[in-house]
């Protein structure tokens, strides 16, 4: 296992982008920092960044990249190899070349700069998000066998899950303004990572103030140790499950 | 060696294998023929494990390979179309190769890769290599580890006249080392001197499996192509 993925990562690193991707982040972050002259306030303009670029580069990397290595797949399944090991070691190889970047680019001038409680949990939750998108990048490319197919369902994916989920919430938000949401809204967060995260983040910084009796609920139960730990379990389930299922289509996939 | 028993495939509508059943025995050089896009690359991919069979099994020495994979280190698999990581060398893929095996310290069978004249190009990247080259680099592939059973897919496709001599006497060189092989090719003529059975497939059908000698007692012709040719022109 530890083979392959060493190929997979020489074979990352030998394409590039991520290392374009790490450099991209590492200007941002490092720009935002000092544009700010309090760096908490650049840790909420970095929020907003990341939570849109991590998830968008991640999932369509992973996906091109399963896509193009179609070859390579083909080769190590002829090969004495359990196609357990094969895919997930490409799982490992992503997640852990998007993971890092993210750690070089973003994660050390947040230490750099902000090392606070609130930046740790940025650098935790940015972690998880990359592998989240890898995981589900990975299950979209080997549902779909066409390659246009696929990275258009991950592009829809990521407009889903940055955009039409939280219009969809506000939608529901307003139509059922009369009844008590509070509790429900704290449950449908689970169903998007990048929100999750977001809310993460934003309670641990203080502006949550400004999220009126919502943002109440939300401190009471995310603010608590076992909202914390529950919501980490759900992002944890966001990496296993797809990951999961992923991987049982891929052990009947024809190559 | 390698059985299998009733083994179906479907893809979308298409009968790509229907019920076919057939045991390889050691020692043997079988021909797999049949028409374009009968099912024989398919059979021979669901022997890897490449695909998986809707229905039936196959067994590699007894055991039943959808829950085994050791047994593909056993094949030597040379693919109709060779298809490689585009951005790695001819060196990095065949180092590759032998670091997944894991015999990096085991003597390697090398023969055709310094009689392809591969070990002046090994820097060349895949990408760049021309399609005869390419099946140079599966061909050498195949026989690197000293596979006990070797499957070629149209092995000769695309080989220039000498390199082709050049992989037919290494055919006949293993299969004398009392190997298995099975073949498939469209060229019969190249066949003659190599095989000694014969499978026959048509529509995704297992027609029939003979030895080369009966194929010709019944037919009456010596030469595998003529003798083909009768068969299918009676069907």
């Amino acid at each position: 296992m530890k083979k392959i993925i060493k190929y997979v990562i020489i074979d990352i690193l030998r394409n590039k982008i991520v290392l374009a991707y790490t450099v991209f982040l590492l200007l941002i972050s490092v720009t935002i920092f000092n544009l700010e002259d309090n760096s908490a306030k650049g840790l909420l303009s970095l929020l907003n960044i990341i939570l849109i670029i991590v998830p968008l580069v991640s999932m369509l990397f992973s996906a091109i990249y399963v896509y193009n290595s179609s070859e390579f797949l083909e080769l190590l399944v002829s090969q004495p190899l359990k196609r357990k090991t094969i895919w997930l070691s490409l799982f490992m190889g992503l997640a852990a070349s998007m993971a890092f970047a993210f750690f070089i680019g973003a994660g050390i001038p947040i230490l750099l700069y902000e090392a606070t409680p609130t930046g740790f949990m940025m650098l935790g939750t940015g972690l998880l998000l990359s592998v989240i998108f890898v995981a589900i990048a990975m299950l979209a490319a080997v549902m779909a066998r066409d390659k246009a197919k696929g990275i258009g369902v991950v592009i829809l994916l990521w407009l889903y899950f940055s955009i039409i989920f939280d219009g969809l919430i506000l939608f529901v938000l307003f139509q059922f303004a009369d009844y008590p949401l509070e509790k429900i809204m704290v449950g449908a967060v689970a169903f998007n990572p990048i929100d999750l995260s977001r809310i993460l983040i934003l309670l641990k910084m203080d502006v949550s103030a400004l999220m009126g009796y919502t943002g109440a609920i939300f401190k009471d139960f995310f603010g608590a140790q076992t909202g914390l730990i529950i919501s980490f379990c759900v992002l944890i389930t966001w990496i296993v499950i797809p990951a999961w299922l992923s991987l049982r289509k891929f052990n009947h996939k024809d190559l | 060696m390698i059985i299998a028993s009733n083994v179906s495939k479907k893809f979308g509508k298409l009968k790509a294998l229907d019920d076919v059943s057939v045991t390889c025995i050691k020692g043997e050089c079988i021909a797999l023929i049949g028409p374009n896009g009968c099912g024989k690359t398919t059979l021979i991919k669901s022997i890897l494990g490449m695909v998986v069979c809707d229905s039936g099994f196959i067994t590699f020495n007894g055991n039943n390979i959808r829950h085994d994979w050791k047994y593909r280190a056993r094949i030597g698999y040379m693919p109709q179309i060779g298809r490689y990581p585009e951005n790695m060398t001819i060196g990095q893929v065949l180092d590759m190769m032998k670091d997944i095996r894991g015999c990096k310290n085991e003597v390697v069978d090398e023969e055709l890769i310094s009689q392809f004249g591969l070990k002046d190009i090994l820097k060349k990247r895949m990408s760049t290599l021309s399609g005869g080259t390419r099946q140079k680099v599966s061909a050498a592939l195949a026989f690197l580890f000293n596979p006990e059973v070797l499957i070629l897919d149209e092995p000769t496709a695309g080989l220039d006249p000498v390199s082709s001599e050049m992989l037919k006497a290494k055919i006949i060189t293993e299969k004398n080392k009392g190997k298995l092989v099975l073949i498939t090719s469209h060229i019969l003529s190249e066949l003659d001197d190599l095989i000694s059975q014969v499978i026959y497939m048509q529509d995704g059908k297992l027609c029939f499996h003979k030895s080369i000698t009966s194929l010709q007692e019944e037919t009456g012709e010596a030469k595998l192509s003529k003798a083909i040719a009768q068969v299918m022109m009676k069907r």
